[in-house]
């Protein structure tokens, strides 16, 4: 039942999200505004026990969401098929880029905590 | 065998069929994954994405029929978007005491991997709407595609670009922290999960969350802050320039 709960909440948060993001025309897309207007719900044990149950069973299967997206790349053949390699070597080039800047940024914080 | 014939063309026609191929397969891909002791080439999303194409090629169902089903599980990101404060919440001691280096981390971090994605796919010559799909590629795919409709790119390219950066992250990130030397102790643990989190959104933090419990929750953290510096700063900037 907390898991049901759980749910409500989320898609209340995500509604109210989407209604003030396309209301006051905010950059966030709604589920952001969702999460942040969560986040501070999140005080409140009322919403906090139900939340907790759904929110981990769905961000442990959080894999599984990206699925359906995934298979359209068999829609984009013609564009991969001119440009595939190329796109794939800017995307693995600037993945491995924000890792290791992510990486170095934190290094050099810890390095000046540490000294 | 017509009888065969007319009762497929029916169930590839019924959102079921997209929707109990897709759960299927993921299920049978994460299983493997787990016999294969979790190895990084195994990543159940690349193989379920690969096998579930195939077998709609094969199939010559088209990716619409297909969709009408899997949308069902394509609807729950948004909620899972929303459920990110979840992780948030429950690391709100951490995220206070560190909030300098993750925030400087976070935001760094996405500028380098947008904005390194954007001057390569411009110095290979990429088209214009291409190249704008690829700046929100760090972020999650539900947002990576509102963030791309915003900037004119191509909503459906840049969630694929997304998905794609997730599986590198996956699939590469142990070899590259091992290449920094970065430790496997707690803070090097907490250091490569908000790393993928950050560069490699879902995906690279739901590889996180399999190989190590603070690491996951640091990607966790780290994934819900990018959604919410690129969802912001993004669009901003595209505005300006």
């Amino acid at each position: 039942m907390n898991g049901l709960r759980g749910l409500a909440w989320l898609l209340a948060m995500q509604s109210l999200g989407e209604l003030l993001s396309r209301g006051l025309s905010l950059p966030f897309p709604g589920p952001v505004v969702g999460m942040l207007l969560l986040l501070l719900a999140l005080r409140l044990p009322l919403v906090r026990e139900p939340v907790a149950a759904c929110a981990n069973f769905l961000l442990s299967h959080l894999s599984l969401l990206f699925v359906p997206v995934g298979v359209g790349v068999m829609t984009h053949l013609g564009l991969l098929g001119q440009y595939g390699v190329r796109m794939l070597a800017v995307i693995v080039l600037s993945t491995w880029i924000g890792l290791a800047v992510t990486m170095l940024v934190l290094r050099a914080f810890k390095g000046q905590r540490d000294a | 065998m017509p009888k065969f014939v007319e009762l497929w063309v029916y169930l590839s026609a019924t959102p079921l069929f997209g929707l109990t191929a897709t759960l299927v397969v993921y299920v049978l891909a994460q299983a493997l994954y787990a016999r294969l002791g979790q190895a990084a080439w195994a990543n159940p999303v690349l193989w379920s994405v690969v096998v579930l194409a195939s077998l709609l090629t094969l199939t010559r169902v088209d990716y619409p029929t297909y969709f009408a089903g899997a949308q069902f599980i394509h609807f729950l990101l948004g909620p899972a978007v929303v459920a990110l404060a979840w992780p948030l919440w429950e690391r709100r001691a951490a995220l206070r005491r560190h909030w300098r280096a993750l925030l400087a981390a976070a935001l760094v971090g996405g500028v380098a991997a947008s904005g390194s994605a954007l001057l390569l796919g411009w110095l290979v010559g990429l088209p214009h709407e291409v190249v704008l799909s690829l700046a929100p590629k760090s972020v999650t795919a539900p947002v990576a595609m509102g963030i791309a409709d915003k900037i004119g790119g191509i909503p459906a390219l840049a969630a694929v670009f997304a998905v794609v950066t997730g599986m590198v992250g996956a699939l590469s990130g142990k070899v590259l922290f091992g290449l920094l030397k970065i430790p496997t102790d707690g803070d090097g643990w907490m250091a490569r999960g908000f790393s993928l989190g950050t560069a490699a959104h879902g995906i690279g933090a739901a590889r996180a969350m399999q190989v190590n419990a603070d690491a996951g929750a640091f990607a966790g953290l780290a994934l819900g802050l990018q959604v919410v510096l690129a969802a912001l700063l993004i669009p901003l900037l595209f505005r300006l320039f």
